[in-house]
């Protein structure tokens, strides 16, 4: 037997529920008050082009642009080093004046421009502004929820059929609870959320279940081959097994995140955090989460005593 | 013997291995920008690209290696700020029917080429693009929408027996113009119309014994209208653009009637052009009964004799019927075919059409609504480009209806494979509620600078560096076999990419290290449990081997579940959240391969085979019972 202290990771539990049911509110609660800080990418904003006399330094406009205020901005050249595009998210305008396309005045475009000429020698031509929409589909939108269930009901079928159905459940907790967290995470600190940090919300969906699966699996293989037969010191040993492994994925992953959002500038930070806070969540959820949802759900040894031949096959795997 | 792959085992890891580095090379190769000529209905000859090439050197454009590929001509360029104005000077100095459009030419060397290798593309935040702007023409939509409701009110007026003077249609002014011999006849057409056209207004007027009764859409439909038909084309064009096989697009409206495309540096942008504008839609008639009225036909040609083929006006089924449309090949004369499945509504309507007319010949009319670039000198001189709308139509089939025909059915006469995948494409793709046409079209550089850049590449440097530095600290010598397998792991990856033509963005790469992070959890697990069986006393290649095995299942277990994610986001996903899926899941399986194969050989090779009483996996192991 393994001479490693078991650590009583459950002892925490009651702690930890009420721990996690505080997030989740908090998170939800953040939603109603603060809602989601959408990135341009999904609301749009001013598109505004103008044509410099000499080849301006794009580094230089965006701090400019920067300074001025403006936090959700995308400035590249077009057609030739001394033309730019410009699109920022804000549109100044009010409710009643929509009838703006290439050529008409906005506000917004007045402003930037007039903040352009008073930056440089050089002389500042506009040459066009309007208004663009989102870049994401409503399709993202509509299906994005629905195809969130879609996943989640799969994955439950799945592993109630690999494993059993109380760690389904536990498993689709676990997932839940992560990307709510993380979600209320960016609600909560009012940070643009982007197509980036999209997918870095996806990463972390894949991440927990990552983990959860790691861990159930231990749970799944103790209760069937030891000798005990009380749960939460079956999930002790389980999860203290398993331990340094959690540890050490988390770290290698955080090391990667931290570098990123250390040294990697502003397009990834968003990214960055998103998944940082997801590693995070994703790792303790594996531990009191998924677990404690056994133990709420009185998973027994004879849950998972179905005859089951696949230990001897694998153990005679090269 | 324990912990010895067989020859060909290894020799497969090292094929896969080799077949990686191979398909990865071509991302070392930075492209150049470049112009490409096609030509609208068949291929660019020499003299064309002479004639290009010359235009270029007058104009004072530095140009390299001007070739012709697969009936396309491509013109590098020297330096990117003179791509529009090549762009220009060629439009200006070849006929209209050739398109001419920017492009970026890999470079990858011959030999790779020849294998079918190939760079993935930049982003557009780190290599720009080109960008279209695309202006919906809204009247041709408010047109559209009368003609269409014209036609179902003669068709609601001859179903409720409610005689009107024909035509019924719609007049200079943009109404529907209804003609009525007597004032029942019409204030009973009025209470009639108006449940199923509430959008309408309507206007009497009475002179010489002839009622008349006019249409207009209301304020309020007609700015409906225009909303539908801008989220319309919106999600046409981006399936369009998804179907064309092109990674992380930008398609979003501007203002109320424009809609901005921009694609990162595509191969073959000509191509692109034709089919982001192209308005295809299909329309299936019944061929006209000898002496029908004349204002109920229209003339074509017949594909079958060359000949002429009157059409009746009427439209059985449309484009906006058609839920299905797949390029095959017909297994008689093995020409190619296209393969159309229709919504419950048509279907009906079709069977109940072919039903009442076997015998009697469906004429099918593609209709495309086109756009050209015309580029000529201004009075001061100047080059000024605008783009010319254009429309073909035409019978691309006329079969005879042998039986009444349901919801599955396939054209045929289609000469050739390419237009019968555009025509599939096309209908596929959807309709577009309007026609659309270029205003503008340029290259646009990249939204990240190169400072962000290269902070972002340093960044990602980092972070593996430091995850390889930790492996290597706490696992010594079987964490130098893991971090071997993880370049191995990251370069497949990029060589997977590669061959499917992925995208590659700065949140892409920062993706990809990711899961190089996390694909080190299939390491860990591994070397977990082989520490776990020493410290339970096995023998050194009992624990390696029993190490492995038992880890395996939990990796298989905790990948497919993530599998399975990534399958379900794919299939229900859109543009980056299915960019993203691909990813995942092709980490997954390299992650496995070299997690569990290359590791394994390596340590195989390094212990495998022999007596070892210790393993370099940074733990002490007690000496007792060391044999294998």
């Amino acid at each position: 037997m393994s001479e490693m202290k078991t650590i009583n990771f459950m002892g925490l539990r009651k702690f930890s529920t009420i721990f996690s049911a505080l997030l989740i509110l908090l998170s939800i609660g953040s939603f109603v008050v603060n809602g989601m800080h959408f990135g341009l990418d999904f609301t749009g904003g001013t598109q505004i082009q103008v044509s410099y006399s000499e080849t301006p330094d794009l580094e230089e406009i965006r701090s400019i642009i920067s300074d001025a205020g403006y936090t959700n901005f995308e400035v590249v050249n077009f057609r030739t080093d001394q033309d730019l595009q410009i699109r920022i998210q804000e549109t100044g305008v009010s409710e009643g004046d929509q009838e703006a396309g290439p050529g008409d005045a906005s506000l917004v475009a007045d402003e930037v421009v007039a903040l352009l000429q008073s930056n440089t020698n050089a002389d500042v031509e506009r040459l066009g502004s309007g208004f663009i929409g989102s870049q994401v589909g409503e399709e993202l939108r509509e299906q994005g929820g629905l195809g969130m269930l879609v996943a989640l009901i799969m994955i439950m079928i799945y592993i109630a059929l690999r494993f059993q159905f109380k760690f389904s459940v536990g498993a689709v907790a676990a997932l839940a609870h992560d990307v709510t967290i993380t979600l209320g995470f960016f609600s909560l600190m009012q940070i643009d959320f982007d197509l980036t940090v999209l997918a870095a919300l996806l990463a972390v969906i894949g991440y927990s279940l990552n983990d959860t699966i790691v861990v159930s699996d231990r749970i799944r293989e103790n209760f069937r081959i030891l000798r005990k037969s009380d749960p939460v010191e079956l999930i002790n040993i389980s999860i203290t097994q398993t331990f340094s492994r959690t540890i050490i994925t988390s770290l290698t992953t955080l090391f990667v995140l931290l570098a990123l959002f250390i040294f990697g500038g502003e397009m990834i930070k968003g990214f960055a955090i998103a998944l940082i806070v997801g590693v995070l969540i994703g790792t303790y959820s594996s531990i009191y989460v998924a677990a404690n949802v056994l133990l709420y759900m009185h998973i027994s040894k004879e849950d998972l005593m179905q005859p089951i031949k696949e230990g001897e096959e694998l153990d005679s795997l090269p | 013997m324990l912990n010895k792959y067989p020859l060909w085992k290894n020799l497969l890891i090292l094929f896969i291995v080799v077949m990686g580095i191979v398909y990865a090379t071509p991302n070392f190769y930075a492209p150049d920008p470049a112009i490409q000529i096609s030509h609208d209905s068949g291929i660019v000859d020499q003299s064309a690209l002479d004639s290009a090439v010359f235009a270029l050197g007058a104009d004072g454009i530095e140009y390299f290696d001007p070739v012709l590929e697969d009936g396309n001509a491509l013109i590098r360029l020297r330096n990117a700020d003179e791509q529009s104005r090549a762009q220009q000077v060629v439009n200006l100095d070849l006929p209209e029917e050739y398109i001419v459009a920017l492009n970026m030419a890999p470079n990858t060397p011959g030999w790779l080429d020849s294998l079918g290798a190939g760079p993935m593309t930049y982003g557009l935040d780190l290599r720009g693009g080109v960008h279209f702007l695309m202006e919906v023409d809204m009247e041709a939509a408010v047109y559209k929408q009368l003609t269409d409701s014209a036609a179902s009110m003669r068709t609601l007026f001859r179903e409720e027996g409610l005689r009107y003077r024909p035509p019924l249609e719609v007049d200079d002014n943009n109404r529907i113009a209804v003609q009525f011999t007597n004032a029942e006849t019409r204030s009973a057409a009025i209470d009639l119309i108006r449940d199923e056209f509430p959008d309408f207004l309507f206007r009497t007027s009475e002179s010489g014994g002839n009622y008349f009764l006019y249409y207009t859409m209301s304020e309020l439909a007609m700015l409906q209208l225009q909303d539908y038909a801008l989220q319309q084309n919106l999600t046409t064009l981006r399936t369009r653009v998804d179907e064309l096989g092109v990674k992380e697009p930008k398609v979003q409206p501007m203002g109320n009637s424009r809609i901005i495309i921009e694609l990162p540096g595509i191969q073959d942008t000509t191509r692109a052009k034709d089919l982001i504008s192209a308005v295809a839609t299909l329309q299936f008639h019944l061929a006209a009964e000898p002496g029908a009225a004349p204002g109920t036909t229209m003339e074509y040609i017949d594909p079958r004799t060359g000949g002429p083929l009157l059409v009746d006006r009427d439209i059985i089924i449309s484009g906006e019927n058609i839920t299905q449309a797949q390029t095959s090949f017909d297994p008689q004369s093995s020409l190619p075919q296209v393969q159309i499945s229709l919504d419950a509504v048509g279907a009906r309507q079709w069977n109940e059409a072919t039903r009442a007319n076997i015998g009697r010949r469906t004429p099918i009319l593609l209709i495309e609504t086109k756009t050209r670039t015309v580029t000529e000198r201004d009075e001061s001189g100047e080059l000024v480009s605008r783009s010319e709308p254009y429309t073909e139509e035409r019978v691309i089939s006329a079969p005879t209806i042998q039986a009444a025909l349901g919801r599955q059915f396939v054209i045929t006469g289609i000469p050739t494979i390419q237009e019968a995948n555009d025509i599939a494409l096309l209908i596929r793709s959807g309709a577009l509620a309007a026609p659309m046409y270029f205003l503008e079209e340029y290259a646009i550089g990249p939204s990240l600078g190169q400072d962000n850049i290269n902070r972002g590449l340093m960044s990602v440097q980092i972070g593996m560096g430091m995850v390889l530095i930790f492996m290597l600290v706490y696992y010594r010598l079987c964490g130098l076999a893991a971090n071997i397998a993880l370049v191995v792991n990251l370069m497949l990856l990029v060589a997977v990419m590669s061959i499917i033509g992925g995208t590659l963005t700065l949140p892409g790469i920062a993706g990809i290290v990711l899961t190089v992070g996390m694909a080190v959890d299939a390491n860990v697990l591994i070397f977990a449990r082989i520490r776990e069986e020493l410290r339970n006393g096995m023998p050194v290649q009992k624990a390696i081997d029993g190490g492995f095995g038992r880890a395996f299942v939990t990796i298989l277990d905790a990948n497919i579940t993530t599998f399975l994610v990534a399958i379900i986001l794919y299939s229900i996903g859109t543009g980056p959240v299915r960019g993203f899926a691909v990813t995942l899941s092709i980490g997954i399986l390299t992650s496995m391969f070299t997690a569990i194969m290359v590791t394994r050989a390596i340590i195989n090779l390094v212990y495998g085979g022999r007596n070892v009483k210790r393993i370099s996996i940074g733990v002490k192991v007690p000496e007792a019972g060391a044999t294998a």
